[in-house]
């Protein structure tokens, strides 16, 4: 009997710290699952959901701050901000959508997320044929898919269309990205639009026969395996080419564009395949002046100079000046055919990517 | 079995408050259950919603490929995992070669290494552009892919070989305690009829380990179906890497629960297959005449091959992992805490602690539920409570996102019908969303466990503590707990460990803003940014290594006894929490 008193002693003690534990975990977790929802109370707050990187968006969000003392609150996030925002429903945070390409933006829209931005400013600022005809979305950069070529193995005038990629002479020379990333997803919508599905799906089969190795990396990963000599052509966004070239944080970067010259495809007929960057309000907004506040930053004179400096996109803006470095790259033809004949191929585009494997 | 029928104790007449008719355990369990399998069947609900073409598209397309490669990829690591698991722990329980006593232990290492973090790493080595192929270049002066053959690391070939090389300790695990348990009588019985040691292993030892290595390989297969980091990084096509595929790109959550859904039945074919295989379990171990294990000396020769045999797979395991990954912290650690190191794992830390403190209440709760047994279904339904982790974390987390969207809004709207207030978000989006996931995925580990290490005691205990008047909770706190809790820890350890790695449904699931290890390590990789992150991915496997060292040490003390009653329960737990 004498050992029973004590085993209850040593229980309590030993379970008190569990106990403890277990109180201070649930408070740390009331706290952070309230922290999203004190931000409310300020109207000075824009909430935003980016699938564009950080890296990019940070400048123009310092700046913005610094400008107006408003607060913006960014998610990063390269997949799944669509599905959030749809199963959050009316009680979303978000005010504001940040999208690195025009289809990311068209689902958006298709999935009824987003409401129109009225501001004059912005319809000032864009050229039409960058908005949304309803105005439920604005774009806010333009950046070429171009070709990134060896210096040494790529003969000039050897790739200059993206037909070429797909060509005999290219086999076992082509680079690219996963072809379900939403570039190159837009990219094969711009072909099918311009072709038809049928002439499509062969260059895509062309181009997967092509290819050096499987889809891999990121778009700089490419330019690193055409240095490395594993293949001769990459396909990249044209803002990298400038990231590359002057990344002193990284400074290997610099001897991967070294070796490659950009080269923007299709200038002899429809031109080089485009895509914006785009910004939207969701339709559960809570903080809608702000964020058209936000947005009309973005579009202006200020910010889209960020954009060219920065980043080395190409601004929307009228007037406002390109990176020299961009500018030295030389001027060319964009396939400029309205971006919503891209947006209705992206369906078709998504599922000729697995038809034909391309991954695989 | 202990009964709980009210027995008329002097105590219970005083005026306490008391539930007269509601039995706690009861109701508990089932709310329990009910709550875990939540996700599940959202999903399964989702899967009859009609997902338009996508299903047409799949069929046509990528479904059987997701299917041969999901299978490919499990028979590959299955077989990669046993053969490695069952040949080391053989080697290192019979044989006496130098290094035995370290490899005992150090075999087990690899399994802190999360998969994701290992298939970094050597596409970090192995890739066109990384040291070993460029050392290849140079040496015979190649210039382009074209003049070599090289394979390539990221291939249905690298992911089985990268998950074999982390999972096979959990065979071994399970295959050492095996041999510890078997009665050497049996083995000498048969070396007198004749049989030589190979034989005696493939006729004797191997089969009466059957049980055992098969609840390994089914962990491991398991393990193998969750993974997603890996898959996704090599884009090879399994049936997880294809629900995210066709959740986030083809934005059809229904048709992501379609696969989902056969990714289930899978998972039940398998778990089924489990436990067919270990139905005989109980006629083992006819003798219980034990003996110290015989240590065959072998010969120079054979034990140096008794030695690469071990110390190859702890090699690429650990050793290379770990030695790149500190070759990289060394060089980039200012960088990665520069990027809020320091707040995430701050991160990793709250999420795991949390779910293991939750899982293991849980899990004792149903286990001592299970115990008193009251009521016939509890079994039933304490046995579905504990599927989880059999669920691919892709899976749950579509479940989860689905089902707190719908009840965060519905709570939402009844508040503000009711009362005109809006309540907002409650669960959706916030450490409480990620942790439930935690503790769905992961209470089958605490509640085997707490099962395992309840059924160690004697019902004699409950007996004697009820008669002395005790009731069910006081019983379990004061008798119980106590005796437990080298389980308990054990427990709480690996699901804080397995949380610290989780990726799929963390990516999902997190609050924004909001990385932890894990997820801060997969991006970061997948940008091509390994050495940034490095000192993250060796923080995760630091913490993956506690619990590896309270296993090896719990072996360590069997073997000093080199008696198998002496094996912790901690060893058996493991085997036991299997699903």
């Amino acid at each position: 009997m004498s050992t029973l008193p004590q085993t209850q002693k040593n229980t309590t003690a030993q379970r008190k710290p569990l106990l403890s534990l277990s109180l201070v975990a649930l408070g740390l977790t009331l706290f952070s699952a309230a922290a999203p929802l004190a931000a409310h109370a300020s109207d000075d707050v824009v909430n935003v959901y980016s699938y564009r990187q950080s890296f990019l968006i940070d400048p123009l969000v310092k700046a913005y701050e610094q400008k107006t003392g408003a607060n913006v609150k960014v998610v990063f996030a390269s997949k799944g901000l669509l599905q959030r925002l749809q199963s959050e429903g009316i009680n979303s945070p978000a005010d504001v959508v940040l999208t690195a390409d025009i289809n990311q933006m068209a689902e958006f829209e298709a999935e009824n997320l987003l409401q129109p931005i009225n501001s004059a400013t912005i319809a000032a600022n864009i050229p039409a044929q960058y908005r949304a005809p309803d105005n439920m979305w604005t774009g806010l950069t333009m950046r070429a898919r171009a070709l990134y070529t060896s210096k040494t193995r790529v003969k000039p005038g050897e790739v200059t269309t993206y037909e070429d990629l797909a060509k005999p002479h290219m086999k076992g020379r082509v680079c690219t990205r996963s072809g379900k990333h939403p570039y190159n997803v837009s990219l094969l919508a711009s072909v099918i639009t311009a072709k038809g599905e049928k002439e499509a799906e062969a260059w895509l089969r062309g181009v997967k026969d092509n290819l050096a190795r499987r889809p891999q990396g990121n778009d700089r990963a490419q330019v690193k395996a055409v240095m490395e000599g594993e293949c001769d052509v990459a396909v990249g966004n044209s803002y990298y080419f400038g990231k590359m070239i002057t990344n002193d944080k990284k400074p290997e970067q610099k001897e991967w564009a070294a070796a490659v010259n950009i080269v923007f495809p299709n200038q002899n007929d429809r031109g080089t395949h485009v895509n914006v960057s785009a910004a939207a309000i969701t339709k559960s907004a809570k903080h809608y002046a702000g964020a058209v506040k936000f947005l009309e930053f973005l579009s202006s004179d200020d910010a889209q100079g960020i954009y060219a400096a920065s980043n080395f996109e190409y601004p929307l803006k009228k007037g406002v000046a390109l990176d020299p470095l961009v500018a030295s790259w030389g001027a060319f033809k964009a396939d400029d055919r309205n971006l919503s004949e891209v947006v209705s191929a992206h369906t078709a585009a998504t599922k000729m990517m697995d038809t034909v494997g391309f991954d695989h | 079995m202990p009964q709980t029928v009210a027995s008329p104790d002097p105590q219970s007449a005083s005026p306490r408050f008391k539930l007269p008719s509601i039995d706690v355990w009861a109701v508990g369990t089932l709310a329990v259950a009910v709550a875990v399998a939540m996700p599940i069947l959202w999903v399964l609900g989702l899967a009859l919603t009609p997902s338009g073409d996508i299903w047409r598209h799949l069929v046509d397309t990528i479904l059987g490929r997701l299917v041969w490669n999901t299978v490919l990829l499990m028979v590959g690591v299955g077989v990669g995992t046993f053969v490695i698991g069952t040949g080391t722990a053989w080697i290192v329980t019979m044989c006496r070669f130098p290094g035995k006593r370290i490899f005992e232990w150090a075999l087990l290492i690899p399994m802190a290494v999360p998969a994701y973090v290992i298939a970094y790493v050597y596409t970090d080595l192995l890739e066109y552009s990384g040291p070993i192929q460029g050392l290849i270049r140079d040496a015979f002066g190649f210039e382009t892919r074209h003049d070599y053959a090289f394979p390539e690391i990221r291939s249905l070939g690298g992911a089985i070989t990268m998950m074999t090389l982390v999972l096979y300790p959990y065979v071994y695990l399970l295959a050492r305690a095996a041999f510890l348990e078997q009665s050497v009588c049996v083995l000498e019985a048969s070396r007198t009829l004749g049989k030589g040691p190979w034989t005696s292993f493939f006729k004797v030892a191997l089969p009466l380990a059957r049980p055992s290595i098969a609840v390994g390989v089914s962990l491991v297969m398991m393990e193998t179906l969750n993974d997603f980091g890996t898959v996704d990084f090599f884009a090879v096509p399994t049936f997880t890497a294809g629900i995210f595929d066709v959740w986030l790109n083809m934005n059809s959550p229904s048709g992501a629960a379609q696969l989902a859904s056969m990714l289930l039945m899978f998972v039940i074919v398998l778990v089924g297959l489990e436990r067919y295989g270990r139905r005989k379990q109980k006629f083992h171990h006819t003798s219980a005449h034990i003996r110290a294990l015989p240590g065959f000396q072998l010969s120079a020769p054979v034990a140096t091959l008794a030695f690469f045999a071990c110390a190859i797979p702890v090699t690429l395991g650990f050793i290379i992992p770990a030695w790149v990954l500190g070759a990289y912290a060394m060089d980039f650690y200012q960088d990665t805490l520069d990027a809020n190191f320091l707040t995430i794992t701050g991160h990793s830390l709250l999420l795991s602690g949390l779910a293991a403190v939750i899982a293991i209440v849980l899990g004792v709760f149903l286990a001592y539920s299970l115990r008193l047994g009251q009521v016939s279904w509890i079994r039933t339904v304490t046995r579905f409570a504990a599927l989880g982790y059999a669920v691919p974390g892709a899976v749950l987390a579509i479940g989860i996102l689905m089902y707190l969207g719908w009840l965060d809004n519905t709570i939402d709207g009844w508040a503000r019908g009711t009362f005109g207030v809006s309540t907002g978000l409650i669960f959706s989006g916030t450490v409480i969303a990620v942790t439930f996931g935690y503790v769905v995925r992961f209470l089958s580990l605490s509640f085997g466990s707490a099962e395992a290490g309840l059924g160690k005691i004697t019902a004699n205990m409950d007996g004697a503590a009820r008669t002395l008047g005790a009731g069910p909770m006081s019983t379990l706190k004061r008798v119980h707990l106590p005796m437990m809790q080298g389980s308990i820890m054990t427990a709480a350890l690996l699901v804080f460990v397995d949380c610290m790695k989780e990726l799929p449904m963390t990516v999902i699931l997190r609050p924004f803003d909001f990385e932890t290890l894990a997820t801060f390590v997969h991006q970061y990789a997948s940008d091509e940014l390994l050495p940034e992150a490095s000192l993250a991915a060796l923080t995760i496997v630091g913490a993956g290594i506690i619990p590896v060292i309270l296993l090896s040490l719990t072996i360590a003390r069997a073997r000093a006894g080199q008696n198998a009653q002496n094996i912790e329960p901690t060893l058996i737990d493991l085997e036991e929490a299997a699903p």
